[in-house]
């Protein structure tokens, strides 16, 4: 086994690891960098919470090997936040109180606003239901989830609104 | 807990060919790794290199041709098929495979090659690419072949890749006229691979015959299978109600499904009917209207 070099953007800062090329995704972000937005879950790319951003695509960060993103751009949970400003997907869910023991939280957030960024205006609550058919969430039974996704939606979040 | 391996990332197909040719059965190849990583992690698969394909973009396309059909390349992901209006118009039956093949995380980085060469009997893309007549290039630093997806798995969880060799893209062959291609699983999520799988693709005759059928039943054996005596029901008749029954219970009968945690032997069996039938009706009405 040779460590590998492994260069990469996560919310938008450099960084530079030294490896096993064995890492995990979730592994580098949580274990190496303290990202521990993501979670680790099922371990088996079911359950959703090791979800996060790669050049704005939503992966599973457990099951992709953290070399394979080299060069790419890599965002977390920990990055929606700017200039101490909630996501509008954060700040829905805490309004609709989207969840309960909140462990599905942070991957079912990157799952919802990676869906909104490819589909601003979904048509119905369905297409928002298919939308985070890759996180369960085995408290809310989905519902607060989907309402705050589709309040943001439907633009409750917009500056100015 | 995953095994220690050497990382090797080739720049191209050919630096990806001399690493196979090198290594052999020391390595294995990994592209987007959604089903790989897995077995890795519960230690079925140990391996003393890993070749990383994932970043080779030369086969990573789309290109739609009226006479060769359709080339997918081995590192195109299930999420640009999935997206791609060129396929939603020629092959709209792959689409809707795409839209139902485990989640978006997957989808956005696992690969079509990566999931044909997996071999799981239960997955999505090879009954509706056997039932589409499609074929797998292969390339080896010694040459290249081309095998009909259809003959490509010898047995569970077996293609007839030698240790040197690559897939390294999928062609589809241009749809032929008057013919209609459906798929549908049966499964308890949405998202779930299918307990059983039926691919049909059926052509009408200007006579309003069934000229040609392909049907492909997928975990109903240990590899996707044709269900030959099926379509010879079909081929050459003005299909109705009565031949779709006969169809889906011949279907039932020749397919060699094993029991597991989710399905009995029997009620495989029964499931391969109902979708046999149902697939033949909507192959059947589609392809009489196009």
């Amino acid at each position: 086994m040779e460590k590998q070099l492994l260069r990469f953007l996560v919310n938008d800062q450099e960084y530079e690891l030294f490896i096993n090329p064995k890492t995990l995704l979730v592994e580098a972000l949580r274990d190496h960098l303290g990202f521990a937005g993501a979670k680790r879950g099922c371990d088996t790319a079911s359950c959703g919470v090791c979800t996060v951003m790669v050049n704005g695509m939503a992966v599973k960060g457990c099951s992709v090997l953290a070399v394979q993103v080299n060069g790419m751009n890599i965002t977390t949970v920990e990055g929606l936040e700017k200039d101490g400003k909630l996501d509008p997907v954060q700040a829905a869910f805490l309004d609709e109180g989207a969840f309960q023991c909140g462990f599905c939280t942070s991957g079912m957030i990157m799952s919802a606003r990676a869906f909104l960024n490819e589909t601003p205006a979904p048509k119905d609550t369905m297409e928002i239901r298919r939308g985070i058919e890759g996180n369960l969430c085995r408290c809310t039974g989905y519902n607060s989830i989907v309402r705050a996704i589709d309040a943001v939606a439907k633009g409750k979040y917009r500056e100015g609104a | 807990m995953i095994h220690d391996f050497t990382y090797l990332r080739p720049g191209n197909v050919k630096e990806a060919l001399a690493m196979l040719a090198q290594h052999r059965d020391g390595a294995k190849i990994i592209c987007g790794g959604q089903s790989l990583l897995i077995i890795m992690r519960q230690g079925l698969v140990v391996t003393e290199y890993l070749v990383d394909i994932k970043g080779l973009d030369e086969l990573n396309c789309l290109i739609y041709d009226s006479r060769a059909g359709l080339k997918i390349g081995a590192t195109t992901t299930h999420r640009t098929i999935e997206k791609s209006r060129l396929v939603k118009e020629k092959y709209p039956v792959l689409v809707a495979m795409e839209e139902k093949l485990a989640s978006i995380q997957v989808r956005n980085w696992g690969t079509i090659g990566g999931n044909l060469a997996h071999a799981d009997a239960a997955g999505d893309p090879a009954p509706v690419l056997i039932a589409l007549n499609a074929t797998v290039t292969i390339a080896s630093s010694a040459g290249g072949r081309s095998v009909p997806l259809e003959e490509f798995y010898p047995g569970l969880f077996e293609t007839v890749l030698s240790p040197d060799e690559l897939v390294t893209e999928v062609l589809v062959p241009p749809p032929p006229a008057h013919t209609a291609t459906v798929y549908q699983k049966f499964n308890l999520l949405e998202s779930d691979q299918g307990i059983v799988a039926v691919a049909v693709s059926l052509s009408v005759s200007d006579a309003g015959i069934c000229q040609d059928a392909r049907i492909v039943l997928g975990n109903a054996a240990p590899i996707p299978i044709r269900a030959k005596n099926t379509e010879k029901l079909l081929i050459g008749n003005k299909l109705n109600e009565e031949i779709f029954t006969k169809a889906g219970e011949t279907a039932g009968e020749e397919a060699d499904p094993v029991a597991d945690i989710h399905a009995s032997e029997d009620y495989r069996r029964h499931l391969i009917a109902v979708l046999t039938r149902r697939m033949t009706k909507e192959a059947w009405e589609q392809a009489c209207q196009v």
